[in-house]
């Protein structure tokens, strides 16, 4: 019984994590694309300049593409709480609900109405207004942003609760609101998200540099988008760093695993690369290269702040909450799910910071290996995305709601292995082909040459390509 | 009336609202194979809902989130007790969200073609399912001492919820093709009037019979007395009477009107057959969930009912401007000509200003 047991909560995890993750490749090209393709709409609407409007089109095509993926999977992640975690379900729904409940109230209201009127707007409301529709629909978008973090901190940090008959009841809704680890993980999910819009504004001008199409229009959109990129990259190396410091805080064994740390240290040197010592058994890697004291300073913000190890860790978690459960999570996942999301966002800035370089001396469209890099690296941002979500998910484990219910405790008991397996079958299928679909969609239309600004005024470019299916 | 009591009205809005908003997107997507002549008339067809079917969804999502937080074990108890069910709702939702943005994305017939399927079988499939799981609630499903379902996917099909779906997906198409005959013109127009007069007397027979139903189950399964459910399952019946009879003299704009009320008030009759439960047990009546025993917290819910007091009501204006601005029918000219000489610089203004 024991075994089947942990079998249909794995399964659940499986589904769960799967679904998440694919919603999430969409959600920050929404949050990210979304205020650029504002930012020039607006410049179009200030300067008249039709090559803004043109970039306006032509992104604007990318965004919904992207947004209507987004909005699909977004249901699936609405639902699934109730299927796959209806203990977790019973459990903190007095807590964790009210987030959803206003994120739908405040949020997806706006970002679903104000898009129709965006959409279909064009020539039907004053350019004013049209402008305005589409920043209050940005504005949609970074509000669910908040509310499901929100939720989803409280997972990681619960407060603004207390347990009562078995139930988490909320206590406090400003205490909830102002999470300091919602806050943090807000600011760095926005980032996460303006990077990875900005970098593929800018990777797609790239491609249309290297072809020589367009250039003047899409040395306008590499401009803006640089001046996006360099900051947000830069600022979210030290955002992401301040993260580590508040997790270290709240959930030391997050961090003490995303860094292989088996035994306490102080000061502690951080690992850039390691071989073996991911288990329990085999402690002490073979390879490592380490940089004295660099971990004190992530982890604490100083320079020899004492950092606690997984051992050290255990036997506290099993003084506080009973001996018999591994407190550890995956080790090798957590460190290099880190190490992932840390090296990327160091490449990415490197690559922004380069680009602004080359673009100030004017040399930009002359350096091939640099523009095919630009294209490549829109891969980049959703890859240390999933990474960040790896960490922060699975290094709470065994915990769903850190401290008070374990993910073993969570899960539908009435919906069997059969169920779940079916479940992850048909989402398997339907993703992999819409993900497929969604790619050439989303390729074809950035290859294309962006709209005469001349054409009509339907809410698409007139001439479409023809699609052989 | 207490917290709970409230938010089981609000959640039965919340569904009144998401039959009434995407009753007709469904119907629209039911009624794509039989109206449209050709691939304009059914780019009409799309256009017609294309500005107001995301904001219409919202009201699933919302009654969804609402569940889960005023009766978490409510939304842990049908959630994964219909899985299958929803699992079918999601995967025809998932396609008929995506048809609308990429569909129009190529001209390839084919490609139009398959995006246009997956939009009725989308359609067809959700609102059947809806019917069928709205219908469940009252008509009681096993569930164990501790509030799980304990039946399988099987369970969940009776002559009377079986019935439920069909006559849901019915009176969508029907308040679909009223809705259409406001917002076409032309031939197409035409036909969506005439297709709304061929589902009236059918569907208007079928719901009523479907409305009394639920009311005879409300009293077999959930010991309610008939009074509660037979007055809005009453007005209901008589709203598809008007609908019909209003929808024979050519009132459209009236008929929509009675549509929509029958679309609200099946939705009422339901979750007043409910009222005091949120889900019957059935056979073990005892293990039903109720109302008060499902809810969250009195200070949970009270957060929650500040936040909707405000929220609503602007939620209501901003969607309601919407429609104005959709006011106009589809598949005339387009209106300015190009959105860029609407910006050009006029003599006397200079943009921006
Ligand atoms: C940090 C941001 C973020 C995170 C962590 C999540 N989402 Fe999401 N979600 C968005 C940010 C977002 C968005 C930016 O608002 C989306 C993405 C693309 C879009 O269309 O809106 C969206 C869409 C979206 C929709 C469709 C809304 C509509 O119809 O317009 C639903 C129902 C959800 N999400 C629900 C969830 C749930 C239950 C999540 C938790 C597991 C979740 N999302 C994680
Ligand atoms: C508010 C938003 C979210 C909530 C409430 C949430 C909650 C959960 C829950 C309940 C589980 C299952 C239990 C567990 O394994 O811990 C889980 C697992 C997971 N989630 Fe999230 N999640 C959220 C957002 C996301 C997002 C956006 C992603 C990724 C993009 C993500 C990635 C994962 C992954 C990868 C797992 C599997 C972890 C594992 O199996 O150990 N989550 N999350
Ligand atoms: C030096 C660079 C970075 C550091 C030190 C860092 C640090 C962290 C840490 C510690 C977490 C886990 C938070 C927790 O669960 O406790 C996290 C999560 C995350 N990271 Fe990073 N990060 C960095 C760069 C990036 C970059 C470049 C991206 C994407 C472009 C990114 C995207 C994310 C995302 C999406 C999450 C999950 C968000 C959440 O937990 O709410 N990170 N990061």
């Amino acid at each position: 019984m024991e075994t089947l047991a942990v079998t249909t909560v794995d399964l659940a995890r499986t589904q769960f994590g799967m679904t998440s993750i694919y919603h999430f490749i969409f959600v920050p090209l929404t949050l990210g694309l979304g205020p650029l393709v504002a930012v020039m709409q607006t410049m179009w609407y200030r300067t008249g300049n039709p090559e803004w409007y043109r970039l306006t089109r032509f992104f604007g095509t990318l965004f919904l593409i992207n947004f209507a993926i987004g909005v699909a999977t977004g249901l699936v992640q609405e639902f699934q709480f109730g299927m796959n975690w209806s203990a977790y379900s019973k459990f903190v729904g007095d807590v964790f609900g009210a987030p959803l409940a206003i994120e739908g109230l405040a949020a997806f209201f706006l970002e679903s109405v104000f898009l129709g009127l965006w959409i279909f707007g064009w020539g039907r409301l004053s350019p004013k207004l049209h402008l305005a529709t589409l920043w209050v629909a940005v504005i949609g978008t970074w509000l669910s942003a908040y509310f499901i973090l929100v939720a989803n901190s409280w997972m990681q940090r619960p407060v603004g609760s207390e347990v009562t008959g078995g139930r988490a009841q909320l206590t406090d809704v400003w205490d909830l609101l102002g999470n300091r680890f919602a806050l943090h993980a807000f600011e760095h999910t926005i980032l996460a998200g303006l990077t990875t819009g900005s970098l593929l504004v800018f990777g797609v001008a790239c491609w249309h540099m290297l072809r020589g199409r367009n250039a003047d229009l899409f040395r306008k959109a590499a401009a803006l988008a640089l001046i996006v990129a360099v900051p947000v990259t830069a600022v979210n190396l030290v955002v992401g760093s301040r993260f580590g410091i508040v997790t270290t805080d709240y959930q030391p064994m997050k961090i003490a695993a995303a860094e292989a740390l088996w035994d306490t240290e102080q000061p502690a040197s951080f690992s850039l690369f390691q071989i073996g010592g991911f288990s329990r058994s085999d402690q002490t890697p073979s390879v490592d290269l380490e940089v004295p004291k660099l971990l004190s300073v992530l982890a604490t913000g100083s320079l020899d702040g004492k950092v606690e190890g997984l051992n050290q860790l255990q036997s506290q978690a099993e003084q506080k909450y009973g001996a018999g459960t591994n407190y550890q999570p995956n080790i090798w996942v957590s460190y290099w799910s880190m190490r992932t999301m840390a090296y990327l966002g160091t490449l990415m800035f490197l690559v922004a910071a380069l680009g602004a370089w080359f673009y100030r001396r004017g040399t930009l469209e002359n350096k091939r290996w640099f523009l095919r890099l630009g294209v490549l690296n829109i891969a980049f941002p959703f890859i240390a995305i999933s990474a960040g979500w790896f960490l922060t998910e699975m290094g709470r484990q065994p915990w769903i709601v850190y401290g008070l219910l374990k993910t073993t405790a969570a899960n539908s008991a009435n919906v069997g292995s059969g169920t779940l397996a079916l479940s992850i079958g048909v989402f398997a299928l339907l993703y992999i082909a819409l993900g497929v679909l969604d790619f050439m969609l989303m390729r074809r239309y950035a290859r294309l040459d962006p709209p005469e600004a001349t054409e009509g005024d339907g809410e698409e470019p007139t001439s479409l390509p023809a699609m052989g299916y | 009336m207490d917290l709970p009591t409230l938010w089981f009205v609000l959640i039965a809005v919340l569904w009144g609202g998401y039959f009434l908003l995407e009753g007709f997107d469904f119907g629209v997507g039911v009624l794509l194979p039989f109206l449209p002549r050709d691939e304009d008339e059914r780019s009409e067809m799309f256009d017609s809902i294309g500005p107001v079917w995301d904001g219409n969804e919202v009201w699933l999502v919302v009654a969804g989130g609402a569940t889960f937080a005023a009766f978490p074990a409510w939304y842990a108890t049908m959630f994964s007790g219909f899985y299958e069910a929803l699992l079918l709702v999601l995967v025809c939702l998932i396609v008929r969200v995506l048809s609308f943005e990429w569909r129009k994305k190529s001209d390839d017939p084919r490609w139009r073609a398959r995006w246009t399927w997956a939009n009725t079988i989308g359609s067809i499939g959700a609102a059947f399912v809806w019917g069928v799981a709205l219908s469940n609630l009252v008509q009681g499903v096993p569930l164990n001492s501790s509030g799980d379902y304990a039946g399988n996917f099987w369970d969940l099909f009776s002559p009377y919820t079986v019935f439920a779906g069909i006559m849901t997906v019915l009176l969508f198409a029907w308040h679909g093709a009223t809705y259409l005959s406001l917002r076409t013109r032309g031939d197409l127009l035409d036909r969506a009037a005439g297709a709304a007069r061929k589902l009236a007397p059918p569907t208007a027979v079928g719901v009523i019979v479907l409305l009394a139903w639920t009311v005879a189950v409300a009293v077999d399964n959930n010991a309610r007395e008939v009074l509660g459910p037979a007055v809005p399952a009453a007005l209901g019946g008589l709203a598809l009477i008007l609908a019909l009879v209003l929808g024979r003299r050519h009132r459209g704009g009236w008929a929509f009107v009675m549509t929509a009320l029958a679309t609200v008030l099946l939705v009422a009759t339901i979750f007043t057959s409910l009222y005091p439960r949120v889900m019957v047990s059935s056979p073990e009546f005892m293990n039903s969930l109720t109302v008060a025993g499902a809810s969250s917290s009195h200070y949970s819910l009270k957060v929650m009912t500040i936040v909707a007091v405000i929220l609503i009501p602007v939620i209501l204006i901003y969607q309601s401007w919407t429609y104005y601005v959709f006011r106009e029918r589809v598949g005339g000219r387009r209106p300015a000509a190009s959105p860029v000489e609407a910006l050009s610089p006029k003599p006397d203004e200079a943009p921006g200003e």
